[in-house]
């Protein structure tokens, strides 16, 4: 019997079942934040692009978003999710040894268009566990280095025991063709680096700012001055990306805890132009 | 071939059940439970409500006997078929552990079919609208869709519109223009107790084929639309006629949010009732080893403190941005989500608000306070 009222949908894979992964790896980052390197057990993920999220499981305990920071150009399969220890969850995932499984969904959300930036100089600001999502796209910037003019990376921590990746920063200071500032917003008389927000390395940066492309994740208080300031230099508001967050129980637009405003977060984020960002955050409790 | 158009009386619409039943559809209609009109599962026709009608108002849900036995002569209860396509609660998939893989086991879906019967036409609206939150996007829920697919609707055109309905002004009415298998229009009068068919599939004209029916006059048709549109002028409720997507983000800082805050008490009724409110949250259950998990989904509200909860605190703690955000998000920002409003009219938030919260009193009141902005 056919109908003509209701609809016939194709049945496909069900995007709320996670894929089993093997941690294969664990880094500690700092006291409350490891990094996992996760290989799936079966099939893997989708290839991920800089900026995207999965929805990490702890079997038994629950599931959170976590953005991938791990390197796009790698063919693997192998996830990598660095996560701060936040609840339940999250105390579930980095305490979960070499061999342990998790479960994973994804990838999800928009990216940083890190390539939008090519012809130009791209900054980078992170904040704390912000710079998780943006290690992907640097990286992905200096796998086409000869793409980009300047890339700038500001990174920034309450104080120095909160910075992640300082191996790999101290590779990426290194280096000639990345100019990369790290300052902590307070440190003790043993901390070598600069004390200060990331405002005050951002306003010192040689930029061409109509031929600017950045990207911004930490506190919102953090991404709406550096916003500003970026604004003010003259970088167009569309060309200031930011990373924004929300609970998220889904991860696939369906559970509406997301929403900021018209925007859901996981679908229509958690990259947003700071043209659309900005009116929402500016209204308090949005 | 039937006619497009055609009468039946009562006691076919009792056959009709059965007929569905023999089809193998699990058949949900109307029926009267402890003081109210719910929506259940029927075992036969005469399960059907019969000679009740409903007086609501805000705050304000009575059924009242009727002088007749009409089975249609009610507006929306405290259900919609959100119950049935999206239920309150359901798990999701299981987990095991035990041998130290991680195995995930969804959980089947479910294969039997439904028919709706007596789906109002603003539920109808309402049920288009969980279809392209649910299963609209890039990611339909395979849950959702194993419901929804292979419905059969069986519209109740409203002749008697409550005192909250409001669905005229929503851009609905009270006649289905389609997206129906059949579609009802009652009528008790001296000329006996009939319902008006109209077909809208071949499904819909299966049915109608093995129903004692009779061909629809010019007279049966100009009475359903007589009534139909008498039912379209008495609308108890109205929303103000302006743009109200440019409203409510016009006015995210009003001060009367503040002042429907003071009269909320962040309940979530209006949620729960609401037919397109499709918000959820996930819960896990384990076994005492923690080595077995299921993973449920149910129905969550934006009116929960937790509902926003992100590490360090929750983005809404106050009341009032609770309700700005139900309301923004029904009235507006729907719009931007999924390219429609959120609200088609039923009233059934203004019926179940212990308060007697009315939505169409609150956009009017913002409606004044932002004439009045504008004119200083």
């Amino acid at each position: 019997m056919t109908t003509a009222a209701a609809p016939t949908h194709a049945r496909r894979p069900d995007p709320m079942t996670p894929v089993p992964h093997r941690v294969i790896e664990r880094r500690r980052e700092t006291h409350d934040t490891v990094t996992l390197r996760l290989a799936p057990t079966g099939s893997a993920l989708p290839p991920f692009r800089p900026g995207q999220f999965t929805m990490l499981l702890a079997p038994g305990v629950g599931e959170v978003p976590i953005s991938v920071s791990g390197d796009p150009t790698a063919t693997d399969g192998v996830l990598e999710q660095t996560i701060r220890v936040v609840g339940a969850v999250t105390r579930a995932l980095t305490g979960t040894p070499v061999g342990g499984v998790v479960g994973a969904r994804g990838p999800y959300g928009t990216e940083w268009d890190v390539p939008s930036a090519r012809g130009g100089d791209l900054v980078l600001v992170g904040g704390g566990c912000g710079l998780a999502p943006l290690r992907p796209a640097l990286l992905e910037a200096l796998a086409h280095r000869a793409h980009y003019r300047r890339v700038v990376a500001v990174l920034g921590a309450r104080d120095p025991e909160n910075l992640v990746f300082a191996d790999q920063m101290a590779r990426w200071r290194r280096r000639a063709d990345v100019e990369v500032h790290v300052t902590v917003d307070r440190a003790g008389p043993d901390w070598p680096g600069r004390v200060d927000l990331v405002t005050a390395p951002l306003a010192e940066t040689a930029l061409e700012p109509a031929r600017t492309v950045a990207l911004l994740c930490g506190p919102e208080v953090m991404i709406r001055r550096c916003a500003a300031l970026l604004l003010d230099r003259g970088v167009p508001a569309t060309r200031v990306r930011v990373s924004l967050e929300r609970n998220m129980k889904c991860g696939i637009g369906h559970c509406g805890h997301c929403q900021l405003g018209p925007l859901l977060l996981c679908r229509d984020g958690p990259v947003v132009p700071y043209s659309a960002a900005a009116p929402q955050l500016a209204v308090r409790e949005l | 071939m039937t006619d497009r158009v055609a009468v039946i009386d009562h006691s076919a619409l009792v056959e009709l059940v059965g007929l569905l039943h023999a089809e193998g559809y699990v058949v949900v209609g109307p029926t009267l439970r402890e003081n109210a009109i719910v929506l259940a599962e029927l075992d036969d026709g005469d399960d059907l409500v019969s000679g009740w009608g409903v007086d609501t108002e805000a705050g304000r849900y009575r059924v009242v006997r009727r002088a007749d036995d009409a089975v249609f002569a009610h507006s929306a209860g405290p259900q919609s078929w959100k119950s049935f396509l999206h239920p309150a609660r359901r798990r999701l998939l299981s987990t095991d552990t035990s041998d130290g893989d991680l195995t995930v086991e969804p959980e089947p879906e479910p294969s039997r079919r439904m028919a709706f019967l007596g789906v109002r036409p603003c539920d109808l609206v309402a049920i288009g609208v969980l279809d392209r939150v649910l299963a609209g996007g890039r990611y339909p829920d395979p849950g959702y869709t194993a419901r929804r697919d292979g419905v059969l609707v069986i519209v109740a055109n409203c002749t008697e519109p409550g005192a909250t309905c409001f669905c005229v002004s929503m851009g609905g009415g009270p006649r289905a223009p389609a997206g129906f298998d059949l579609a009802l229009t009652e009528r008790v009068d001296d000329a006996g107790h009939r319902f008006l068919v109209e077909v809208g599939s071949a499904a819909g004209e299966e049915l109608l084929a093995a129903l004692p029916h009779r061909a629809a006059t010019d007279a049966d048709l100009r009475v359903a639309d007589d009534d139909l549109a008498d039912a379209a002028e008495h609308m108890g409720r109205a929303m103000p006629e302006v743009d109200l997507r440019a409203l409510l983000v016009d006015s995210r800082e009003s001060p009367h949010w503040a002042e429907v805050a003071s009269r909320c008490l962040a309940c979530g009724n209006c949620t729960m009732v609401c037919p397109t409110c499709f918000c959820t949250t996930t819960e896990e259950v384990t076994d005492l080893t923690g080595e077995h998990g299921e993973r449920w989904q149910r129905w969550s509200s934006c009116f929960d403190l937790d509902f926003s909860y992100l590490h360090g605190g929750e983005v809404r703690t106050s009341r009032q941005s609770r309700y700005r955000q139900w309301m923004t998000h029904k009235l507006s920002t729907w719009y931007d989500q999924f390219g429609s409003s959120g609200c088609v009219g039923c009233g059934r938030c203004i019926v179940w608000c212990p308060v007697g919260i009315d939505i169409t009193e609150e956009a009017a009141s913002l409606t004044a306070l932002a004439s009045r902005e504008v004119g200083t």
